[in-house]
């Protein structure tokens, strides 16, 4: 419609348009890929642990001196512990979804210590209550018995007859068929059946960097963890943690006095501390788009305050020559939509570029399209708001100004 | 002539306040959230040890041979030495200085009140002079108790502190794990960022609460707190893990000159070749050795989310200073009549550029001192959100604005809104006197 002459207008000020489409690109470009950043950290952080983590609080046990019989110790603090009224079931373990290190160790299909593995996976070594204290979904097979839990002692490591893992990890390792009652190999050339399959269980390690793409590749092996440092997991009723975590280091210390009870919180609290870089990060983040959002704005609607004062006698005279206040309006919100569409079009194609070279350069999560779609939608219609007010004011213009001053 | 144009662009910048503001909030926004991510990069990108990082390197021996890599597209080699090729190395001697080492833990028996358990070190005499540890009373523990396997400790500033309140504790015992230890020597707070001698518990980590000899933690079966990593299950036992191929130690040397590198590489590849032809290793022998920055490269210290963030962070400031310049020429395209007036009176063009550039300057130095208090917020928090738990007390006193910081800030700030204010102040010089009275 009016498209031509408004490009025609745009050619005699080229700089300030140029500068406004650059003001875009570039925003469009910064704010694609801090949304996209912001996203993957979301997406981490609400990754489940698989376990029922409303109900769970850890801390970690260790004696002074060594006991006598680590094995009957652990077993006395876990009678203990599960004496405790409102608690479902607690363990003694290396560690947890969470907690920050742990094992790791590599899963082969062949005997040959030598082949390839097939998948890098955590170790989780658990007694036959592991999969209630932790509060698990067993979706095959089973689960521990008692009978079967050896020890797994730093001075005495043995290999392991039998294993469950995770969903995500049998699919990896048996992506077809039904992986309970298959055979994969661990520390040497003795086989370990699979017996179980658990629905999900997070690493040790917070998704982020080398733990992303095995973030729930997790193997529970039948062992006592055999060490005078040791986390305990103890699962409470609903709505009786507070009260569990209360009762328990008087709990423990009437056990034996000779101890360190040590980190007594809350899995919420585990999951908030793993993640706390990311939440910074992310807040970081959201303050600078909104910031730069603001800014350009701002610097939109300060520019087009000006353009409408430089053009109040050509608007002045379009009105006398018969121009509505609706056309004047358009005439601006025209004008603003080619820019801005312009300069969406370079931040897409900027912004995909950018996203592209950090994914390749630095390691980053390649940017989803639909961030750009949301980053340019914004855009456009934020500089379209921004022009609202200026082009208001010039459809006011008076159409007698034309004639002054003539 | 300056000050005449000073007080010229204050009157200017008062007349049209909107426009003012929001040039000086773009220069102050856009230097914040830039000068924020860029002094967090600056902090964890800096050189632990600037006047030795270049004599200090850390040997890597490729004890798992090529095959243990086939999946690694890096093709790095083992970060840690097996306990063997440590010993090897510290027997053989042949740098400076040399130490083998690694993070373990011991419960601190004080006396009085509960025992706790304090994070230590178990290292060689050499630790200290290498990595220039700051004494606050006595030393290093000799040579001889690294042989001897002395019960000798030396303390770091909080675990003195918190055992020997408010008094010397050089000569006076501690208990660790049982054992009465001599404290030789007590840290002042020392805590390099990065923590460099040891990453692979994180590059920003805290320094260790307590020092003893290397010999007497072996000696002890202390246990690892660190990274342990073995291609196979290790043997039963203590012994078993120090026979393994297991890597869990960290190593560092001083080499003062080329040639001493020269030689000590040289060193290390026959060493590594006469495991070859002795049996244990099946590979060709290879070796490497990297200096301070060199292994904080290697070792990836500084986490990609930061260079991201600083590369974000100066597209935002880009983006500002374009939003400053389209505001300046509107700013300045408003003032051409005035402009043309002073034209017509005499002014030359480089008058009225100077004058308007200036007035850029203003911008950018007020623009400046916001930035910098919003790079100030910004940092604080970012400090707040991170947990305790992660906190390094160095980092945070690295991380906020020192004398260097703020000069760089105002530099900047100034130095990018007149650089970008050019333009619009040469456009503004270069207008017809006669075009802006005519429509007068």
């Amino acid at each position: 419609m009016e498209i031509l002459p408004i490009l025609r207008a745009l050619k005699r000020n080229k700089v300030g348009a140029i500068l406004v489409t650059l003001q875009i690109a570039l925003t469009l470009a910064v704010v694609a890929n801090a949304l996209s950043i912001i996203q993957y950290h979301m997406s981490n952080m609400g990754r489940p642990s698989g376990m029922d983590e409303a109900n769970i609080f850890t801390l970690q046990n260790h004696w002074v001196g060594e006991p006598q019989n680590l094995r009957a110790s652990i077993a006395d603090d876990m009678a203990a512990l599960r004496g405790i009224p409102g608690v479902v079931d607690a363990e003694a373990t290396d560690a947890y979804p969470l907690l920050g290190g742990g094992w790791g160790w590599g899963i082969r299909l062949k005997p040959d210590p030598h082949s390839g593995g097939v998948a890098q996976t955590t170790l989780y070594f658990q007694d036959a209550h592991g999969l209630e204290a932790m509060g698990l979904k067993l979706v095959a097979g089973r689960w521990f018995s008692a009978a079967e839990i050896g020890e797994w002692d730093m001075n005495d490591l043995k290999g392991s007859p039998s294993a469950v893992l995770t969903a995500a990890l049998a699919k990896r390792v048996f992506p077809t068929g039904n992986p309970v009652g298959q055979v994969i190999y661990l520390f040497d050339t003795s086989p370990v059946h699979v017996v179980g399959v658990v629905e999900r269980a997070q690493t040790p390690w917070p998704a982020q960097g080398f733990g992303d793409a095995w973030a729930e590749y997790s193997t529970f092996l039948p062992f006592q963890f055999m060490n005078n440092g040791l986390s305990y997991v103890v699962r409470a009723r609903p709505g009786q943690l507070t009260a569990v975590m209360r009762a328990t280091p008087d709990r423990l210390l009437r056990v034996t006095r000779q101890r360190v009870v040590d980190q007594l919180i809350p899995f919420s609290e585990t999951r908030t501390r793993a993640y706390q870089v990311q939440k910074s990060e992310s807040w970081l983040l959201a303050t600078v788009v909104g910031l730069l959002l603001a800014i350009t704005v701002f610097g939109t609607v300060g520019l087009s305050m000006y353009w409408v004062g430089q053009r109040r006698r050509q608007i002045g005279l379009r009105r006398a020559l018969g121009a509505t206040r609706l056309d004047i309006l358009r005439y601006f919100h025209t004008e603003n939509f080619l820019i801005a569409g312009t300069g969406a079009l370079l931040g897409v194609a900027g912004g995909l570029g950018v996203s592209l070279w950090l994914a390749t350069h630095l390691g980053t999560a390649r940017m989803s399209p639909l961030y750009i779609g949301i980053g340019a939608v914004t855009v456009l219609v934020l500089s379209q708001l921004a022009v609202l007010g200026p082009a208001l004011r010039a459809s006011l213009i008076p159409p007698s100004l034309a004639t002054r001053g003539l | 002539m300056l000050g005449y144009y000073f007080e010229l662009a204050i009157r200017s910048l008062k007349a049209n306040v909107v426009l003012t503001l929001l040039m000086i909030a773009a220069v102050g926004v856009g230097i914040g959230a830039s000068m924020t991510m860029l002094t967090t990069l600056r902090a964890m990108s800096g050189d632990p040890i600037a006047d030795k990082s270049a004599r200090l390197f850390v040997p890597q021996i490729d004890v798992w041979g090529p095959d243990s890599r086939r999946q690694d597209p890096s093709d790095q080699l083992p970060d840690q030495l097996t306990y063997r090729d440590a010993t090897a190395l510290m027997r053989a001697h042949r740098a400076v200085r040399q130490t083998a080492m690694y993070s373990m833990g011991m419960d601190v028996d004080p006396g009085t009140g509960r025992p706790f358990q304090a994070s230590g070190r178990a290292t060689y005499a050499d630790f200290f002079t290498l990595f220039e540890v700051p004494f606050r009373a006595g030393a290093p523990w000799s040579a001889k108790d690294d042989e001897g396997r002395a019960n000798v400790v030396v303390l770091g500033a909080k675990l003195a502190e918190r055992v020997f309140p408010g008094s010397n504790a050089l000569g006076r015992t501690v208990n660790l794990d049982g054992r009465e230890y001599r404290v030789v020597g007590v840290l002042q707070p020392w805590n390099p960022v990065p923590k460099f001698y040891d990453t692979t518990s994180g590059g920003f980590a805290n320094t260790e609460d307590f020092y003893v000899p290397f010999t007497n933690a072996v000696e002890r079966q202390s246990e690892s707190f660190g990274n342990q990593n073995c291609s196979a299950l290790p043997p039963a036992g203590w012994d078993g893990l120090l026979a393994s191929d297991c890597i869990w130690l960290q190593f560092w040397v001083e080499l003062p000159t080329a040639a001493a590198v020269r030689d000590y590489r040289a060193f290390l590849h026959n060493y590594a070749a006469e495991q070859r032809s002795s049996g244990r290793f099946h590979w060709p022998p290879r070796v490497e050795l990297h200096d301070v920055s060199d292994w904080m490269a290697q070792q990836r210290v500084v986490p990609e989310q930061v260079r991201v963030n600083t590369l974000i962070g100066l597209g935002f400031l880009v983006v500002c200073l374009i939003n400053a310049v389209g505001l300046m020429l509107a700013k300045f395209g408003s003032r051409a009549s005035e402009l043309g007036v002073r034209r017509a009176l005499g002014g030359s063009s480089t008058d009225i550029f100077l004058q308007c550039v200036v007035e850029t300057a203003v911008i950018g130095l007020v623009g400046g001192i916001l930035g910098t208090g919003l790079t100030a917020l910004g940092l604080a928090i970012d400090r707040a959100l991170l947990a305790p738990g992660a906190k390094n007390v160095q980092l945070d006193t690295l991380t906020s604005i020192d004398g260097g910081m703020l000069a760089i800030i105002l530099a900047v700030a100034v130095a990018s809104t007149v650089g970008v204010g050019v333009f619009p102040a040469w456009r503004a010089s270069r207008l017809q006197p006669a075009w802006q009275l005519k429509a007068q």
